[in-house]
C-alpha cells in the first residue's frame, strides 16, 4: 500500500497538517487501512525531503501544515497514470503448500482446500457485514471493501478450479 | 428453544438401487432458524439442488425427515405439501420454471392467487416485489421477450411475494451482472433480518458472504461449514 502517493494525492486538493491527512486518509478509504500518526510524519518527512512536499506555515501549537509541490503534482499525475504492479501475488505460500499437499502421501489435499475455502468464505462474510454496517452513500469505503471481497472471491474460484482438477486426476481422466 | 424454520434429519436421497444406484444425499443434518440465510455451496454434482428440493418437499428423502416449522414432510399428503408450497415456501429453481403464457406479473401473482388471494390484491403485491427487483417497467412483458437476467429476477420475485417463512433459492443470480446479484442479495438479506429464513445454493463466494452460515457439501455430505463472525 502506497501511502506515500495516498498522501500526496490528498494534498493536491489543498494544503493539510498531518492529522487531517491522517483523517482525511481514512474517511476516503474506511478503516481498512488505518495509519498511525508516526507513520504520516515519518512519510512527510520523506517527501519533503524528496521535494515532493513543503512547509506552508504552522498552527498555534506549532504543526506543519504542508503543500504538494510541482514536482509532487507530477509524481501523483504519474501514479494516477500507472497501473499498479503486483508481482508477489499473497497467495504465493498457499499455492506452494497445495503443490507440496498434492505430491505427499499421507496429506488430503481435499482437506487442506477445504480448510483454506473455509476461512477464505468466513473473511468473505466478514467484509460484507462491514459493508453492510456502512452508513448509506459512503461509496468510497464500501469500494474498498469490494477490492477485498472479489480478492477473497477468486481465491475461493481458485480453490473450486483445483478441486475439480485434483477429483479428475483421482479419476484418471486428463 | 424455539423451532427451527427447516431442519433436516439425516436426510438422504437415492436415485435408482443396485450397483446403478447414485447417492445424491448422504444423511444431510441441517437446521436453519427465522432471521438466518444459510448458503450452500459445493462442486457440481455435490448434492446441492438435491438438498433444496427435498428441503422444499419437490423431492423426498428417501431416509431421514424433514421438518419446515416443525411438521414432518413425511407426514403431508399431496394437498399438503401443495399448499406449504403456495403458502410458506418461495423457491427459485435453477432453470426457473416460468410460465411462458403468462406475463412477469402474472408469474409473480400465480401462488398467490392459487392460495386465494383476491386478483387485484395479488397483483399489487406483485409489483411491489418486481419493483424492489428493479423490474416494474417490464412486469406486462411475457418471459420470451426478457433478457436471462430479467427472467431471473421475475422467477426470485415469485419466490418472494406474499410473506414466505422459507425462501429457497438455487442459483438465482446466475444470468446477473455483478450489481444486480449484489442487489437480489441485499434483498434476501433484508428479508431474513425481517424474519424469513433462507436457503442459497451459489457458487459464487462473493454472494455467499452474505450468508450467516456457508454449509460446504461433497458427494452428499456437509464437510464444513463457516460461519459469520459478529461484529463488535
Ligand atoms: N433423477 C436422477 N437420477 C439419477 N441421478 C440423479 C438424479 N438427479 C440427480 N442425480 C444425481 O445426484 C447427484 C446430485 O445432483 P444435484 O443436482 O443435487 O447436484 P448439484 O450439486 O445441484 O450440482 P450442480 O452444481 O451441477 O447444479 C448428481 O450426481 C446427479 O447426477
Ligand atoms: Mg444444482
Amino acid at each position: 500500500m502506497s501511502v506515500k502517493h495516498g498522501l500526496l494525492a490528498l494534498l493536491c486538493e489543498g494544503p493539510r497538517y498531518g492529522y487531517e491527512l491522517k483523517s482525511a486518509f481514512e474517511a476516503r478509504t474506511g478503516t481498512t487501512w488505518p495509519l498511525n500518526v508516526g507513520q504520516v510524519y515519518t512519510t512527510l518527512a520523506r517527501l519533503e525531503r524528496d521535494g515532493l512536499v513543503a512547509r506552508d506555515g504552522e498552527d498555534p501549537e506549532g504543526h506543519a501544515l504542508y503543500r504538494v509541490t510541482a514536482t509532487g503534482t507530477r509524481e501523483v499525475e504519474d501514479w494516477w497514470s500507472q497501473a499498479v504492479e503486483r508481482e508477489a501475488p499473497p497467495r504465493d505460500e498457499l499455492a506452494i503448500k497445495l503443490a507440496l499437499a498434492v505430491g505427499l502421501p499421507g496429506v488430503d489435499a481435499r482437506d487442506v482446500l477445504q480448510r483454506q475455502r473455509t476461512a477464505t468464505v468466513r473473511a468473505l462474510q466478514t467484509h460484507t457485514r462491514k459493508k453492510k454496517a456502512l452508513p448509506a452513500g459512503d461509496t468510497a469505503a464500501s469500494l474498498v471493501l469490494d477490492a477485498l471481497v472479489f480478492a477473497a472471491e477468486a481465491e475461493v474460484r481458485w480453490l473450486d478450479h483445483c478441486e475439480a482438477r485434483l477429483s479428475r486426476a483421482r479419476n484418471g481422466a486428463r | 428453544m424455539t423451532t427451527p424454520v427447516l431442519e433436516l434429519r439425516g436426510a438422504a436421497r437415492v436415485h435408482g438401487s443396485g450397483t446403478t444406484a447414485v447417492h445424491a444425499l448422504r444423511g444431510v443434518d441441517l437446521q436453519v432458524a427465522a432471521g438466518e440465510l444459510v448458503a450452500v455451496m459445493g462442486p457440481s454434482g455435490s448434492g446441492k439442488s438435491t438438498l433444496l428440493a427435498i428441503a422444499g418437499g419437490l423431492d423426498t428423502a428417501t431416509s431421514g425427515e424433514v421438518l419446515v416449522e416443525g411438521v414432518p414432510l413425511s407426514g403431508l399428503d399431496g394437498s399438503g405439501l401443495a399448499q406449504l408450497r403456495r403458502r410458506a415456501v418461495g423457491y427459485v429453481f435453477q432453470e426457473l420454471n416460468l410460465l411462458p403464457a403468462l406475463t412477469a406479473v402474472e408469474n409473480v401473482a400465480l401462488p398467490l392467487e392459487l392460495d386465494g388471494t383476491r386478483a387485484r390484491d395479488a397483483r399489487t403485491a406483485a409489483l411491489r416485489v418486481l419493483d424492489e427487483l428493479g423490474m416494474s417497467g417490464l412486469a406486462g412483458r411475457f418471459p420470451d421477450d426478457l433478457s436471462g437476467g430479467e427472467q431471473q429476477r421475475v422467477a426470485i420475485a415469485r419466490a418472494l411475494v406474499g410473506e414466505r417463512r422459507l425462501v429457497l433459492a438455487d442459483e438465482p443470480t446466475g444470468a446477473l451482472d455483478s450489481v444486480t446479484g449484489e442487489g437480489v442479495l441485499e434483498l434476501l438479506r433484508g428479508r431474513c433480518d425481517a424474519g424469513a429464513a433462507c436457503v442459497l445454493v451459489t457458487h459464487e463466494a462473493r454472494l455467499a458472504g452474505w450468508a450467516d452460515r456457508v454449509v460446504f457439501l461433497r458427494d452428499g455430505l456437509v464437510v464444513d461449514e463457516a460461519r459469520a463472525e459478529v461484529l463488535a
